[in-house]
């Protein structure tokens, strides 16, 4: 509530189309420590439509840090300098009089950017209709307390699912690899009993279209886990490892 | 058998080739240590010693072939690896955040490999060649001792040891999450373990040319 | 004037839907892949019915303006979906869902439709455990319960804070198994824009591809509706940036009838606002209720600090007023009460805001257990305000949250236009004048999965529509329309943004369309933004062009249907001289300051008829209740 304004210095990367290079434009901005990055985006915006020029592009939705549509790379770091948040939560109170800022769009060959701050996140779709779910047609499944599924176990594939897809793993990558998004729902099914019979085929799947997409391999640097707003452990990928390598063992699948 | 192939060509299957790869350098690195340890124990010890392999040449020979396709695998396919890996983010941020999101062992791997590789080939060719090819009877204790002394032949070995230190320090524990090995109770044991095969292995290495340089093996 | 036929099937409550489902007809699973259908949404209502009819054999063309289908407003419901498997043996059956639901409604809902919610909601369950969604589980490993607003007994299945996005993902993934087995083509980043109706009947829709800017037709044997609700129009609101009514709007504009549209929930647990650049506001779980108690301070202007008001001088509104639910009490209650305490001049430190306290609960059952059911919410309080809830009391206030208004449907969800079917929120049928607590969730779920599966194939075996080609002359005519529409907007050119306006809009939404309504605001309102409006067409600014990406023309035209939306709130709660649920009209209140329904002549569902902009024909469908009693709904 305070009406103490911090002054900053946004360095804003501008690229009107795919093919177009893009630069960094400089805003200045006086911003109140409780409005939140992407509210400071916002009055930017206004200003900018005030004097008729083109806003800045840049995606959002639910602004509570679940939908996973904002991702902005600020400073170099997927969702800014505060972990276990998307963009969307970080608020200015967490910058200092005077800093300077950049702001650029995820950077990875498998995520082409769109216009400014807005990339194509959609090879993340196609690897999960390639194998992310259970086969299991409406209403044609037993009781929900049929099957007792242990609480921890229960508990680590919810630690899993919480993914919420907004791709900071792959931007926070060296290799902009998608290791830590894949495994998540590869352990997630792993885990229950109900993905049980789809275990292997389903992480052979979701690896080769991944593959597909042009992701890097993983190094192992856990700069995706130190990203990921979730907190989405690489305990998940050491598990998908180990479902790949089980199921080139064990599959039918000789292709 | 083509999904053989595939299967390690596959981002995962490429990880597998590196950490078993890089399992089997690191038991070599334990004997290796251990012969080097010798040079500690004077002259007629290590001499004694080269004897001993020299006596099981074919034995010898035959590891070293396979020691040599590992090496290879090893090296070809973590610059593959590299070099696939740089593809995937063609244009680069200009802020470089990663130090707040990762360790400099694991960020360099390639850059110490790749130093510990250039060093391996001037290693190869100043000890192991000499060992191997020089067709006379030779003191290799003296041979060895006197590199020692030659003062950027001894700071290259010490920095190249260092870097392999960082290497094994991300490589050790990194094998162990590529094979799936990545449990709660027993992977922060792994990665301390890993710490310490790292630090034993830099040490080891790290104390001869030091000892050998400074107190000229005396 | 439209003639509403709820279509309600005979029989007794209990055997309605069975019986309902027997008689309709069905098509032969061969000639199931002779049909188009379009499905607008892929939030829980929609991305079920995709799944569903896809399994069916239907072709099926499924329509999004987000990226990814994973991202509708639906994955940001946190606290549960309520079902009456009454694994807890406290007492829960289908009819006691069912009446709470009604009840909680204010008898302002359909009692069929009500009835087959509550019978469906334990599929539901059955469903998504299979699909792998990881609900909360006791140590025996079998599902958990806790308990929610409305209710006494436990009912809600969670998957800790993030229920929504369990089950949405849970409908996400079963979407993606039918689109990876060609069933289903999915459609991401298109916006629809209007919809096709040729002789009565709905044949397709008109989208923008927001890329390219293209305008694209869609043709089909029927159209289902699932975009979600308005509440957008108060600018300021829980639901997400992009949430808008474009969709249902540009129907109901085609002839579709909009039905309670000022039945708006308000909920009593969200964050207070920061400051005038505010874009969203954001939603605490109800499910703190469970342990925080809700108070104000008993002095008026009490500017201390909440740690130094002792104990004798706090003021436990809800538990003084409804002991029996205390601050469980339903949203319409307690949002209301907390404006009442406010504005009575007890809002915490002066502002807009009460405390929520969990002060007592830590003291009971110690920190780690609060922060084991808490913890991830008291850290979203925390990154938002910047204060620790552990030790001070969180500030809340109440925000627009959900719409329990929504296109008129029928028994089978079909709308006023043949053919067109509506789902989830964006339809009007099952919460009456007050959604209760982790029941959205369920009524799309329900919607989606177990409805309009047999509801459309009962429409394609029976009226037996055609399929018109996109070239049909309808097509090229909506598409110009859209066009023009679009162009107008461009060509403006004005001073005023279109965030600028949408606030305004916002502003009198909220002071007189809000939680407190009266007739003399209500007649205002609609002055004020029928000249917003005008102002709109005459002055906004909106930068860009139309083949590209462009945001700010997204958003002028989702404005500018809020600014027809608006006004039809306002004359919706104009004509309803009751208070019911949210719809609060201060005139009719109750000495002790309740609501005060009026049966004898509001009990109807208003379905507004579009005669031009900012004329409307009301049409009522009468409500009848054969299986409950019409109560008073206390809490107390």
């Amino acid at each position: 509530m305070s009406p103490r304004k911090i002054n900053l210095t946004l360095k804003i990367w501008r690229q009107r189309s795919p093919q177009s290079p893009g630069k960094f434009a400089e805003y200045k901005v006086a911003v109140s420590p409780d409005s939140s990055f992407l509210e400071m985006l916002d009055d930017i915006n206004n200003d900018l439509e005030k004097k008729s020029l083109e806003p800045i592009t840049f995606e959002s939705d639910c602004r509570e840090g679940i939908c996973g549509t904002c991702g902005l790379v600020i400073n170099g770091q997927p969702h800014g300098p505060i972990p276990r948040i998307a963009t969307c939560q970080l608020h200015m109170r967490n910058f200092k009089e005077g800093d300077t800022i950049y702001v650029e769009p995820y950077r990875a060959k498998a995520f082409p950017i769109i216009k400014d701050l807005m990339v194509d996140r959609s090879a993340m779709d196609r690897i999960m209709e390639a194998g992310g779910f259970i086969s299991v047609n409406t209403l044609s499944v037993p009781d929900g307390n049929a099957i007792p599924i242990p609480k921890d176990i229960a508990s680590e594939a919810m630690d899993a699912a919480q993914c919420i897809g907004c791709g900071a793993c792959v931007a926070a990558c060296k290799n902009a690899s998608a290791m830590l998004f894949v495994s998540a729902k590869v352990s997630q099914f792993a885990l229950l009993p109900q993905g049980q019979p789809e275990r292997y085929q389903r992480v052979e799947s979701m690896v080769k279209v991944m593959d597909e997409y042009g992701f890097g391999s993983c190094s192992n640097t856990y700069a995706c886990e130190a990203e990921c707003p979730k907190g989405v452990s690489v305990k998940n990928i050491a598990r998908m490892n180990r479902e790949y390598f089980m199921a080139k063992i064990k599959s039918q699948n000789i292709e | 058998m083509s999904w053989v192939w595939k299967s390690l060509n596959s981002s995962i299957g490429k990880k597998l080739v590196m950490a078993i790869t890089g399992v089997a350098l690191m038991l070599f690195l334990i004997i290796h240590l251990a012969g080097n340890l010798i040079l500690y124990g004077g002259k007629e010890a290590f001499n004694n010693y080269v004897e001993l392999l020299e006596l099981i040449k074919p034995f010898i020979r035959a590891i070293e072939v396979i020691l040599a396709s590992i090496f290879i695998f090893h090296i070809f396919n973590g610059t593959r690896l590299w070099i696939e890996n740089k593809q995937a983010r063609p244009q680069g941020y200009s802020i470089n955040g990663s130090r707040k999101n990762t360790t400099v062992f694991s960020r360099t791997a390639f850059i110490t490999g790749s130093i510990v590789f250039i060093f391996l080939v001037i290693h190869l060719q100043t000890i192991w060649y000499k060992f191997n090819f020089s067709g006379t009877e030779l003191d290799l204790y003296t041979i060895t001792t006197e590199w020692f002394q030659v003062w950027w032949y001894s700071a290259l070995y010490f920095i190249a040891v260092l870097l392999l230190g960082f290497h094994l320090n991300h490589g050790f524990q990194s094998a162990f999450q590529t094979f799936g090995w990545n449990h709660k109770k027993y992977f922060p044991f792994i990665e301390k373990l890993g710490t310490v095969y790292a630090l034993i292995m830099t040490i080891g290495f790290g104390s001869i040319p030091v000892y050998f340089f400074f107190f000229g093996g005396k | 004037m439209i003639k509403l036929d709820s279509k309600v099937p005979e029989g007794k409550l209990e055997e309605k839907w069975t019986n309902h489902k027997f008689n309709m007809k069905l098509v032969n699973p061969a000639n199931k892949r002779k049909y188009d259908i379009i499905v607008v949404g892929t939030g829980l209502a929609g991305a079920s019915a995709v799944a569903s009819l896809g399994e069916l054999g239907y072709n099926v063309k499924a329509f999004t303006f987000h990226d990814s289908a994973r991202r509708a407003h639906s994955i940001a419901a946190q606290g549960g979906i309520n079902a009456a498997k009454n694994y807890q043996n406290d007492g829960d059956s289908v009819y006691r869902l069912f009446y709470d639901t009604i009840k909680g409604g204010d008898f302002r809902s359909r009692e069929a439709n009500v009835y087959r919610l509550a019978e469906v909601s334990n599929n539901i369950i059955d469903q998504c455990v299979a699909q792998g969604v990881p609900f909360a589980r006791e140590y025996g490993g079998l599902l958990d319960n806790r308990s929610f607003g409305g209710a006494l007994v436990s009912r809600t299945f969670y998957a800790r804070g993030q229920t929504g996005q369990q089950l949405l993902l849970g409908a996400y993934t079963a979407m993606n198994r039918q689109v990876n087995l060609g069933k289903v083509k999915l459609y991401t980043r298109r916006e629809m824009l209007d919809v096709v109706v040729v002789d009565g009947a709905a044949k397709g829709i008109v989208v923008r591809n927001m890329l390219t800017g293209e305008i694209e037709k869609y043709s089909a044997h029927a159209v289902i509706l699932a975009t979600g609700g308005y509440a957008n129009a108060y600018f300021l609101s829980t639901s997400a940036m992009n949430c808008n009514a474009t969709a249902i709007w540009r129907a109901h504009k085609r002839g579709a009838a909009f039905a309670n549209p000022c039945f708006t929930q308000i909920h009593p647990t969200c964050l207070p606002l920061h400051g005038e650049n505010q874009s969203k506001l954001t939603l605490m779980s109800e499910s703190l209720r469970n342990d925080g108690r809700i108070w104000v301070s008993k002095l008026k202007h009490d500017m201390r600090k909440p740690n130094e008001i002792p104990e004798e001088e706090r003021d436990y509104y809800l538990e003084r007023k409804y002991p029996t639910y205390g601050n469980l009490s339903p949203r319409d209650i307690s949002s209301r009460a907390a404006k009442e305490a406010i504005d009575n001049g007890r809002g915490a430190q002066g502002q807009d805001a009460v405390y929520l306290d969990f002060q007592d609960a830590i003291n009971r059952l110690g920190q780690k257990v609060i922060e084991e059911r808490y913890g991830n919410l008291f850290e979203i309080y925390e990154t938002i305000t910047g204060d620790n809830p552990y030790k001070s009391p969180m500030k809340i206030y109440p925000a627009p949250h959900y719409t329990m208004g929504g296109l008129w449907v029928d028994y089978n969800m079909q709308s006023t236009i043949q053919g067109l079917f509506v789902g989830g929120e964006a339809n009007f049928s099952d919460h009456g004048a007050n959604r209760l607590g982790a029941s959205a969730l369920m009524q799309g779920l329900a919607d989606g999965y177990f409805v309009l599966p047999y509801t459309i194939g009962n429409y394609l075996a029976g009226d037996k529509p055609t399929l018109v080609k996109t070239d049909h002359p309808e097509f090229e005519k909506v598409k110009k329309e859209v066009e023009n529409m679009t162009a107008k907007l461009l060509s403006i050119k004005g001073k005023r943004t279109v965030d600028d306006i949408h606030k305004q809009l916002g502003r009198i939404m909220w002071n007189k369309v809000g939680m407190g309504r009266n007739e003399k605001g209500l007649k205002e309102a609609m002055v004020e933004i029928k000249v917003l409006r005008e102002e709109f067409w005459k002055d906004v600014n909106v930068v860009g062009d139309s083949k590209d990406v462009n945001q700010c023309l997204e958003r002028a035209a989702r404005v500018a249907d809020y600014l027809e939306l608006g006004e039809l709130m306002a004359l919706d709660a104009l004509t309803r001289n009751e208070s019911c649920g949210g719809h609060f009209r201060e005139e009719y209140q109750t000495p002790e300051g309740e609501a005060l329904r009026n049966d004898e002549d509001y009990a109807f569902v208003s379905a507004w008829e579009f005669k031009d902009v900012g004329k409307w024909e009301l049409n009522k469908e009468p409500l009848e209740f054969t299986s409950v009693k019409l109560a008073t709904r206390s809490y107390k």
